[in-house]
């Protein structure tokens, strides 16, 4: 428990200006049998309480990985072999994973993509959110199920006494992802990740699902990551966006200003890709070519290089370079 | 649920069917004249002939058939011509030593395959992992009856651990009144530690040599299933909910994970009831295995059609109680039916 | 060089292929090198033996020495001569009954997959029958209808089999129904019935021959519990299965070697085949590899 201690010392004490989570240079590579990926080079991003981040790129560029990574959960063939990672001060990479199993799903907890696959098959939804409630909100076996039965009816499920008994297979996508939130919610965390939380989902789920997220963050003053390949709903709904393209971050600014004035070539293609009023359909542009193979030993500083039409001969010379001005940061030597 | 279990047992009826048209068919098959095997040698023709009247071998193939379907439902399996004694009797008064035998050979190859499975799973590539690969091949390539043999050197020649293998008691005790007929449980219900304690020193050995060879196959499908399961989107979301590692791994992983291991069950005690009788023959086990093997090599065929048969219903039975304990582990399949 | 690659013909792919698993995979390489030594004691044994295998070579009982390896048994044969000798019966009974069950089980299943319908129900019927049965239950089921002999032993191993193998071609069978191949063989005019023997049965060699090497390892165990318990052979023939049981008498008084050296030596084949199996599956289909 010292780690809870600390955090709770952090949460009132002089540090209150301190980010919910600081990612600071955070590397990532992976060992596959067809050679070491690296996965993640140099991620920071940084969230503060009340805030949402969102966190944009195609899939592939590292998303999910950094969220893994920040919570701990990376596959064993993962490693983390470089940077730092504070939530509310306390070093996550150098915790004890009793300390971390601690932390998660009560203070920090994330909702998955994909939303049936992320929950037990053969146990009753209201049984998986009791287990989620056992473990950290100081709830007695008794009232577990109660409470389960309180937090089902909280995220809008009609019914939730008997939802409660309900199996996975016989839920809707939607009804899925909303226990998805349920189960990260339970505990009210200081710190929600929430990873695609509307693939697979309909339109209309899609808007209801995101609406029940920030209004339950905001009321909480939950600080909130949003990992979405979709910049419309990131600028939808987050105050701050950070692109990342192969596993770099290349652009991170305040919404409405990574909208009128992108500085990053990558970002610029992805606006002119994304739907948007008064654009049509047959105005949007197609990003060319693929993310780079992560596993190449000669890969460029910067790994949009291949696909940028601004590249220029000294974009090839390391180090990557790094601008910061202003709240605005954008990796690239020839920004727009 | 008792929709589906009506259901189950009315699919394993054709099967039962089934069963009993080959146990018939062997019958039939039987090399030379039952007739006249049943008359003697010394019978003239019209002896002969009588018998075949009698027992109604002169009668079509399908009047034979219902005759025979007739004498079953009547519980009649024909007589054992080396004691003299109804089949059905005998079967019956020596089944509860085969079963108790098969349970506990499968408990110990359960535990053991599944812990070891499932360690095996949790520390890819360790040690352990590098046992389950060992002991799954291995395994399947022992012979029973050369690991009983093995097992009774060492235990009871060498080390003297083990008491002479000749049956469910040694010499001095007697059978506790009988119950259930597993010797372990009615000893415990009556009291008789003693009888326990000498019963259970006879049946460690048999069970082992049995549950050996079921070690490999539930070690194996355990080691893959689990390995499939811990890799799953759900077992990395409970740890991301900061569920602990006995909970993610126990009541998450390994029930789900368990759903396989039960499909083959059926596989396991096909194994299992077969490599009884050798295990019977070798430990002198007095159960049907051993009772079918006197009567084989004395050419005394009821009690082997008996036995084939009594097999054959068990091992379609088991196979359905497999089918219903699926239903109760997995709700996908028993809400969906 | 990779012009050379492809152009190569697809057999010496596969051999490069056969190459390359045996090279990754020694255990594959000794499963093959134990099976060249068992072929080998199987033609050659009998004829390379020190001692008759089914007279008395010298005093009963006596332990294993560097005139007799594996020692003596209690008729004063030499137990080494004996298990080698066996190597011809144990493993003829088993690829007896494996390539009875193979021919048979291959027809069945591929007619029940190909040709659907009454074909299918009642070979499918069959099989579903036959394993309702605990396997060596029924092998010794057919061996008291068929008659106490060798070939009963062969004939029960085969049968009791035959859903595997029925089961598989069906499955195979099923698949390459309406293939290209099997369309253009429609097209030039051929019945079923030849479609059937000449295109599809012969597309299903590799994936049976897996099999093959998979059920070789239990129809010996089969073949030599049947033997153990009695049935088939007689002594004095020298085989691995009676051998262990005329051994189980003397082991409890301490004479381990009658009965170790044909279990071991059973042990080693059965091991071999089910390695050789794992092997060619990995060679065949190495999705399936574990």
């Amino acid at each position: 428990m010292s780690a809870a201690a600390t955090l709770d010392a952090a949460k009132i004490g002089p540090h209150a200006r301190v980010p919910v989570l600081d990612v600071r240079d955070l590397s990532v590579e992976f060992r596959t049998r067809s050679g070491l990926v690296r996965a993640l080079e140099q991620v920071s991003l940084a969230v503060h309480r009340g805030e949402c981040v969102g966190v944009v790129g195609e899939s592939g560029s590292g998303k999910s990985v950094t969220a893994y990574a920040v919570m701990r959960l990376l596959d064993a063939a993962g490693r983390v072999t470089a940077g730092d990672v504070r939530f509310s001060g306390i070093d996550l990479l150098a915790a004890s994973d009793a300390d971390i199993a601690d932390l998660r799903g009560r203070e920090m907890s994330m909702i998955f993509q994909n939303p049936r696959a992320a929950l037990n098959p053969i146990r009753p939804v209201g049984r998986q959110i009791a287990d989620v409630l056992i473990r950290h909100g100081g709830v007695t076996r008794d009232q577990a199920p109660d409470r389960a039965v309180q937090l089902l009816a909280e995220v809008g499920i009609p019914d939730p006494r008997r939802r409660a008994h309900a199996y996975p297979f016989e839920l809707s996508g939607g009804m899925c992802q909303r226990i998805g939130i349920a189960l990260a919610l339970a505990c009210r965390p200081a710190l929600l990740i929430a990873d695609e939380p509307t693939t697979g989902l309909d339109v209309t789920t899609q808007a209801v699902i995101m609406d029940l997220v920030t209004t339950l963050a905001r009321e909480r003053g939950m600080a909130t990551v949003l990992i979405t390949h979709d910049l419309g709903l990131a600028t939808e709904y987050c105050d701050r966006i950070v692109v990342m393209h192969a596993g770099h971050v290349v652009e991170s600014a305040p919404t409405a200003e990574i909208f009128a004035t992108p500085r990053h070539p990558y970002t610029a293609k992805l606006i002119a890709a994304t739907p948007r009023p008064g654009v049509p359909l047959s105005g949007l542009v197609s990003i060319p070519g693929n993310l780079p193979d992560l596993r190449a030993t000669n890969l460029a500083p910067c790994r949009f290089l291949a696909r940028c039409d601004r590249a220029h001969a000294d974009c090839a010379v390391p180090p990557l370079l790094r601008q910061e001005e202003e709240g605005r940061m954008v990796a690239c030597r020839h920004p727009l | 649920m008792l929709g589906v279990t009506v259901r189950r047992l009315a699919a394993a009826l054709p099967t039962l069917v089934g069963v009993v048209i080959v146990t018939f068919l062997l019958t039939r098959a039987l090399p030379g004249d039952p007739a006249a095997y049943f008359a003697g040698p010394a019978a003239t023709q019209q002896a002969i002939a009588e018998i075949r009247a009698k027992l109604g071998l002169d009668q079509p193939l399908p009047v034979q058939f219902l005759d025979y379907v007739q004498d079953l439902l009547r519980g009649d399996l024909g007589l054992s011509i080396t004691t003299g004694q109804p089949v059905l009797h005998e079967l019956t008064t020596r089944l509860p030593a085969s079963a108790e035998l098969t349970l506990l050979g499968l408990l110990f190859a359960g535990s053991v395959g599944i812990t070891l499975g499932v360690l095996a799973a949790l520390k890819q590539n360790s040690w352990l992992d590098n046992l389950c690969r060992v002991v799954a091949t291995l395994g399947v390539s022992l012979p029973t009856f050369f690991t009983g043999l093995l097992l009774i050197y060492v235990f009871y020649y060498l080390l003297g651990w083990a008491p002479a293998p000749l049956g469910r008691l040694d010499a001095f005790a007697s059978p506790p009144p009988h119950v259930t007929g597993f010797y372990l449980i009615d000893s415990l219900l009556a009291g008789d530690l003693e009888t326990f304690r000498s019963a259970l020193a006879q049946i460690v050995l048999p069970a082992i040599t049995l549950g050996i060879f079921a070690v490999a196959p539930i070690a194996r499908i355990t080691r893959g299933s689990m390995l499939a399961v811990m890799g799953s989107d759900f077992i990395r979301a409970a740890r991301g909910h900061g569920l602990s590692g006995r909970t993610v791994v126990v009541a998450y992983a390994l029930r789900n994970a368990l759903l396989p291991v039960v499909t083959t069950l059926g596989m396991v005690f096909s194994f299992l009831l077969g490599a009884n009788v050798l295990v019977e023959k070798v430990f002198a086990w007095p159960g049907i295995g051993s009772y079918a093997v006197e009567a084989l090599i004395a050419s005394d065929y009821a009690p082997v059609q008996g036995f084939v048969m009594t097999m054959g219903v068990l091992y379609v039975l088991l196979n359905l109680m497999i089918d219903l304990l699926y239903q109760v582990i997995d709700p996908r399949v028993r809400l969906e039916a | 060089m990779s012009a050379t690659v492809a152009s190569a013909p697809p057999k010496a792919g596969l051999l490069r292929h056969i190459r390359y698993v045996l090279g990754e995979n020694p255990v594959t390489a000794l499963a093959f090198g134990l099976f060249a030594l068992l072929v080998f004691a199987a033609i050659f044994g009998p004829a390379l033996v020190p001692y008759d295998p089914i007279a008395g070579a010298g005093p009963a009982l006596q332990p294993p020495s560097a005139k007799h390896w594996f020692g003596t048994d209690s008729l004063g044969r030499d137990v080494f001569s004996r298990v080698v000798a066996a190597t011809r019966l144990d493993l003829g009974m088993a690829f007896a009954a494996v390539a009875i069950v193979f021919v048979f089980g291959t027809l069945a299943g591929t007619a029940a997959g190909f040709f659907g319908g009454w074909w299918d129900r009642i070979i499918g019927r069959i099989a579903d029958t036959l394993m309702a049965f605990p396997l060596f239950v029924l092998a010794m089921g057919i061996v008291a209808a068929v008659g106490n002999s060798v070939e009963s032993i062969v004939i029960a191993t085969a049968i009791v089999n035959f859903p595997i193998y029925a089961r598989i071609a069906r499955a195979e069978a099923n698949i390459r129904r309406d293939a290209g191949f099997v369309e253009a063989a429609r097209l030039s005019g051929f019945s079923e019935g030849r479609i059937l023997l000449t295109e599809v049965a012969p597309n299903l060699l590799p994936i049976m021959m897996v099999q093959v090497s998979l059920t070789l390892g239990y129809a010996i165990l089969n073949c030599a519990g049947l033997s153990f318990i009695g049935l088939g052979i007689r002594p004095p023939t020298p085989e691995w299965g009676i051998m262990v049981a005329e051994g189980a008498s003397t082991i409890i008084s301490g004479e381990w070697w009658i009965a170790l050296f044909p279990g071991l030596a059973l042990m080693l084949a059965v091991f071999t085949f089910n390695l050789l199996g794992d092997g060619l599956r990995d060679i065949v289909d190495p999705r399936k590899r574990t």
